[in-house]
């Protein structure tokens, strides 16, 4: 067992353990911090795949500019007292789990399958390391024509939350 | 590390997000599990453009990037949504907020 798989194993877990903790606390707050924990565990997993610039967005934008969003959210609306009865009865979950478990038992299947691909023949993943240097060049050129839409994306979103809250406040006056 | 190790991984995590979201009521909670499956998607992005080799194995951390400025984007129109849920109907349980149901 080398460094990489003992890494693996560890960064998966505590990301697994995390995403359990999210559905599974009552408190949003706690939920929130256990968010947290998964994406610090999903951007070590993706230092361990090389690509050492989307780990370092990973933990930039997600764990810190989302999460610092979610986080105002549910502090402004003091969320902690309502939150008690925020879950459905037990059969209605045991049937969630069930299809839940279908769900991964097909995932599974896919990705294991997967291997047998003649596109993804090279199982064993490459020992490189992705530069920020190479993905720069990708998004300036092959992928110049999506990069102009997301910031298309991103202006609409910044206008929608500007025209939501804005009603907002000129219905209270 | 073999390839399908990381696909399972992310099969795993995207089936806990679906699961969250069927499970809890709360909004907040449900765009959180949403991110979840936001996130695994990501990570079966990154494992199979690692596998895909040097000549063209970067665009899959490319099309990362891009989910994830469409999550930053969902994230803020769906709380500012939820704010304003809350401010009209103090609540943000799911099963309460019905009115555009069928």
């Amino acid at each position: 067992m080398n460094a990489e798989q003992i890494l693996f194993i560890l960064f998966g877990a505590v990301s697994l353990i995390g995403a359990v903790s999210v559905i599974s606390f009552r408190h949003p707050i706690y939920s929130a911090l256990s968010l947290v924990v998964t994406f610090f565990a999903q951007a070590g997993l993706f230092i361990l795949l090389g690509a050492h610039f989307v780990a370092a967005v990973q933990v930039i934008v997600y764990a810190g500019a989302i999460m610092v969003l979610f986080l105002f959210v549910i502090m402004l609306l003091n969320l902690g007292t309502l939150s008690a009865k925020g879950a459905i009865g037990p059969k209605l979950k045991g049937f969630a789990v069930i299809l839940g478990i279908l769900l991964a038992i097909e995932g599974i299947y896919i990705a294991v399958n997967s291997a047998n691909d003649t596109a993804v023949a090279a199982a064993e993943t490459a020992t490189g390391t992705t530069t920020t240097y190479q993905i720069g060049e990708l998004l300036f050129s092959k992928y110049l024509l999506p990069f102009e839409v997301t910031s298309l994306i991103l202006l609409a979103a910044l206008i929608g939350v500007i025209v939501l809250v804005k009603r907002e406040s000129q219905e209270e006056n | 590390m073999p390839l399908e190790y990381y696909l399972v991984l992310s099969a795993l995590l995207f089936t806990i997000g679906v699961i969250g979201v069927l499970v809890r009521r709360n909004a907040i909670i449900i765009f959180m599990c949403i991110e979840l499956m936001l996130n695994a998607a990501n990570l079966a992005f990154v494992a199979i453009s690692r596998s895909l080799g040097e000549a063209n194995g970067q665009a899959g951390q490319v099309f990362v990037i891009f989910v994830m400025a469409v999550a930053a984007a969902e994230v803020a129109i769906g709380l500012a949504i939820i704010v304003s849920v809350f401010k009209h109907r103090q609540t943000i349980n799911v099963d309460e907020v019905n009115s555009l149901k069928g």
